[in-house]
C-alpha cells in the first residue's frame, strides 16, 4: 500500500507563494493552495466537478480572502452558472453588485462564424483584461477554453494564441484555474497541460460496485511539495470536499498521551488494566449479529458524553430513533446528551454512496462537530461493496486522521458475513489498539453473552473471558467463565475466536 | 439561420437590393492584421455595395467594454449587423471569396455539394 508522504508543516514551502483555495482538504494536500500568480491547469472527464472546482475557487477567494475574482465561461451562460451554485449558498449575484465579482460568457458557435485570413484573440485578451481590471481581480477562471477548439478551425493559431493566453495571466499576475476536458490517453485532448507547467490538477470520476467514487490527483506542482496518492472528494450541499491524508505514519503525537477514558462499562475498564482505553487509540469490538456490541458502543457514547465530552455515533444500520428506543429498554438514556448537543447520531444507509463517500462525510463531521469519539456502526457494513484494497487503504487514512485529531475511535464490526468482511477485518485488527470480541455461547442449553480483550496495545489487560448481559441496568458484566456460579463452564479453548 | 441557395447565382433572395447595411470592424489597435482587414472590407463594400453600406471602426483598444456585448474573441472581426440576421467574418478577409460568403454576399455555392453535419 503506498503511504502517503506528506505532512502539512512539510509542503509549507516559504518560496513559492500560494493561494488558498478555500475549498476543504484541497488546500492541506497542495501545502497551502494554489501556486499564486500562475495558472492552474484542472483536467477531468466530463461531470466530474471541474468547473465547481475552478467556480468555488473563485467565490471562497471572494468571499473569504477578498480577493475579486473573474469567471470567463464557454459552456455555461452566467445565469446557469449562478443558479447550479446557489444550492450550495453561493450568491453570485451578491457578488458582482459588490464588484467581487465579474462574469463573462464567450459564445462560441461554429455555425456562426466564417473564417477568412489571418486572426488572432486579441479580443479575448481584451476582454478578460477588461474585466480583471474593473475590479482589481486576483483570481481567474477560463472554463472550458477548449471550447474555442470546437468553434475555430485553425487550431495553430488557437495553439499559439492559447500560449500567450497563458503567458497574459502570468504577467497580470492573477491566480487562475484553467478547466479541460480529459482526452483520451492523455491529459487534455488539446494538449494545454503542454503550456500549464506550474501545477495540474487530474479530477476522476469513476464508478465500482454501482457506486461511484470521484478522486483527485495533483499530477504536478513545480517547486512545491504535495502529496502524490488519489484523494477522494465528495460533491455535496457545502460544495467540494476533499479527504486530505495527512499520514503522521506511526508519529501520532496524541495517542501516546497515556490519558484514559472509560468504556462506559466499570467491569470491563477493570479488564483494560482499571481505566479503561487509551484516549486517541482506536477500539475494534467484533462479533456476531445480536451479541450487544450496540449496546457497548451506546455504554460507551454515554460514558463520553457523561465526561462532558462531545461523541458522534455514526450509525449505519437503524436511525436516530431507533436506537435511542432500543437502549432505552437496557436502561441507557441517550437522549439528554443528544438534546445538550454533546451527542450527535448520524444515521445513514451504507448503500447510499461509496466507501470513500462515506470516509469524506465522517471526515467533514469531525472536523465541524469536533468530538472527543467517534463510534462507527458497524464498519463491517461499510466494507461489503468495497474491494479489500480500497477498503483498508481507507481505514488505514481513517485510523489515522481520527488519531490525529486524538479522537477515540470505537469501531464495531458484525462477523461471518463473508470471506470479504472477515478477510477486511484481519487487516482491521492489525490497526486497532484495542480489540473486543463478544460472541454468543452456550451453556447448559442456555445462550450467554461471552466478551474477552484480545489485545490492547501498551497496557496490561485481562485475558479472562466474561459473561455479561443487557439489563435494565445496561451492560452488566459477570465473573469470568470457570469461576463463581457458572463452575465447570466452557473451556477457554471453546471461545476462542474462529 | 442556413441561406437559401436556389436563386443562385444572383444575389440572395431574402436580401432586397435597397436594403441598407452595416458593419462594424473590431480590431485591437494598428496592427497589420487590422489595417488589412480595413482594406479589404472597403475593397468589398466599394465594389458590392456602394451607397449602401456604412462602415464603423470599433478600435477595443479604445473601448475593451465593447467586446463582451459583441461576443468578439478573435481579431479582427467584421459583423454585420443589418441586414438580419447578424453575421460574422473572423480574420483580416484576405480571402475574397470567404469573405462574401461569410457576409451572404455571395451565397455558398460550394456547400451545396456538401454534406452538412
Amino acid at each position: 500500500m503506498s503511504q502517503p508522504n506528506l505532512t502539512p508543516e512539510a509542503s509549507a514551502d516559504r518560496s513559492l507563494p500560494k493561494s488558498r483555495t478555500g475549498i476543504e482538504g484541497l488546500d492541506e494536500i497542495t501545502g497551502g493552495g494554489l501556486p499564486t500568480g500562475r495558472p492552474t491547469l484542472v483536467c477531468g472527464t466530463a461531470g466530474c466537478g471541474k468547473s465547481l472546482l475552478a467556480i468555488e475557487f473563485v467565490v471562497r477567494g471572494a468571499l473569504i480572502y477578498g480577493e475579486p475574482g473573474v469567471i470567463m465561461a464557454f459552456e455555461e451562460r452566467p445565469e446557469e452558472i449562478s443558479e447550479n451554485v446557489r444550492s450550495l449558498g453561493f450568491d453570485l449575484d451578491d457578488l458582482i453588485a459588490r464588484k467581487q465579482l465579474v462574469m463573462d460568457y464567450v459564445h462560441v458557435e461554429r455555425d456562426e462564424i466564417e473564417e477568412t485570413g489571418e486572426y488572432d484573440l486579441e479580443g479575448l485578451f481584451v476582454r478578460l483584461g477588461y474585466a480583471i481590471d474593473s475590479i482589481g481581480a486576483k483570481r481567474v477562471v477560463l472554463d472550458t477554453v477548449e471550447a474555442l477548439f470546437s468553434g475555430l478551425s485553425n487550431h495553430d493559431i488557437l495553439r499559439a494564441e492559447l500560449r500567450r493566453l497563458f503567458r497574459f495571466l502570468k504577467d497580470k499576475g492573477v491566480t487562475s484555474i484553467i478547466t479541460s476536458e480529459r482526452g483520451e490517453g492523455e491529459l487534455t485532448r488539446h494538449g494545454l497541460e503542454e503550456y500549464v507547467s506550474d501545477c495540474v490538477i487530474l479530477l476522476d470520476h469513476r464508478v465500482e460496485h454501482q457506486l461511484s467514487t470521484r478522486r483527485l490527483r495533483i499530477v504536478k506542482y513545480r517547486g512545491s511539495v504535495h502529496g502524490a496518492d488519489e484523494y477522494p472528494f465528495i460533491i455535496d450541499e457545502h460544495g467540494f470536499s476533499v479527504l486530505p491524508i495527512t499520514s503522521l505514519g506511526i508519529d501520532h503525537h496524541a495517542s501516546a498521551s497515556g490519558e484514559r477514558v472509560s468504556s462506559g462499562v466499570p467491569e470491563i475498564d477493570n479488564m483494560l488494566g482499571g481505566e479503561g482505553f487509551f484516549r486517541g487509540t482506536t477500539v475494534l469490538v467484533s462479533g456476531t449479529a445480536g451479541t450487544g456490541k450496540t449496546s457497548l458502543a451506546a455504554s460507551f457514547a454515554r460514558a463520553t458524553c457523561g465526561a462532558g465530552e462531545r461523541c458522534l455515533y455514526l450509525a449505519f444500520e437503524e436511525s436516530a430513533n431507533q436506537l435511542t428506543r432500543n437502549m432505552r429498554s437496557i436502561g441507557i438514556d441517550l437522549d439528554p446528551w443528544i438534546k445538550q448537543g454533546l451527542l450527535r447520531v448520524h444515521a445513514t444507509r451504507p448503500s447510499l454512496s461509496g466507501l470513500e463517500a462515506h470516509l469524506v462525510q465522517m471526515h467533514k463531521l469531525v472536523k465541524h462537530f469536533k468530538p472527543a469519539a467517534v463510534i462507527v456502526d458497524p464498519i463491517s457494513n461499510l466494507m461489503a461493496g468495497a474491494s479489500l484494497l480500497s477498503t483498508t487503504s481507507m481505514l488505514v487514512r481513517l485510523v489515522d486522521f481520527l488519531k490525529s485529531q486524538n479522537v477515540t475511535a470505537y469501531f464495531l464490526s458484525l462477523t461471518g458475513h463473508g470471506a470479504n468482511v472477515e478477510q477486511t477485518e484481519v487487516h482491521v485488527s492489525s490497526l486497532v489498539d484495542t480489540w473486543m470480541l463478544v460472541r454468543d455461547v452456550e451453556l447448559a442449553n442456555r445462550r450467554t453473552r461471552a466478551l474477552c480483550v484480545l489485545k490492547s496495545r501498551g497496557m496490561a489487560h485481562s485475558a479472562d473471558i466474561r459473561a455479561f448481559a443487557l439489563t435494565d441496568r445496561g451492560v452488566v458484566v459477570g465473573a469470568p467463565f470457570g469461576e463463581g456460579e457458572n463452575g465447570g463452564g466452557p473451556k477457554r479453548s471453546a471461545l476462542a475466536y474462529a | 439561420m442556413s441561406l437559401s441557395v436556389k436563386d443562385a447565382p444572383g444575389p440572395p433572395g431574402t436580401i432586397a437590393a435597397d436594403q441598407m447595411w452595416e458593419l462594424r470592424l473590431y480590431v485591437a489597435g494598428k496592427s497589420a492584421k487590422s489595417l488589412a482587414a480595413f482594406a479589404n472590407v472597403r475593397r468589398l463594400c466599394e465594389e458590392h455595395l456602394a451607397g449602401r453600406y456604412t462602415l464603423v471602426v470599433i478600435d477595443l483598444v479604445e473601448t475593451p467594454q465593447l467586446a463582451a456585448g459583441e461576443q468578439i474573441f478573435a481579431i479582427p472581426t467584421l459583423v454585420r449587423t443589418l441586414p438580419e440576421p447578424i453575421r460574422r467574418v473572423v480574420g483580416d478577409l484576405s480571402n475574397t471569396e470567404k469573405a462574401l460568403v461569410g457576409l451572404q454576399l455571395r451565397p455558398r455555392l460550394k456547400l451545396m455539394t456538401e454534406a452538412r453535419p
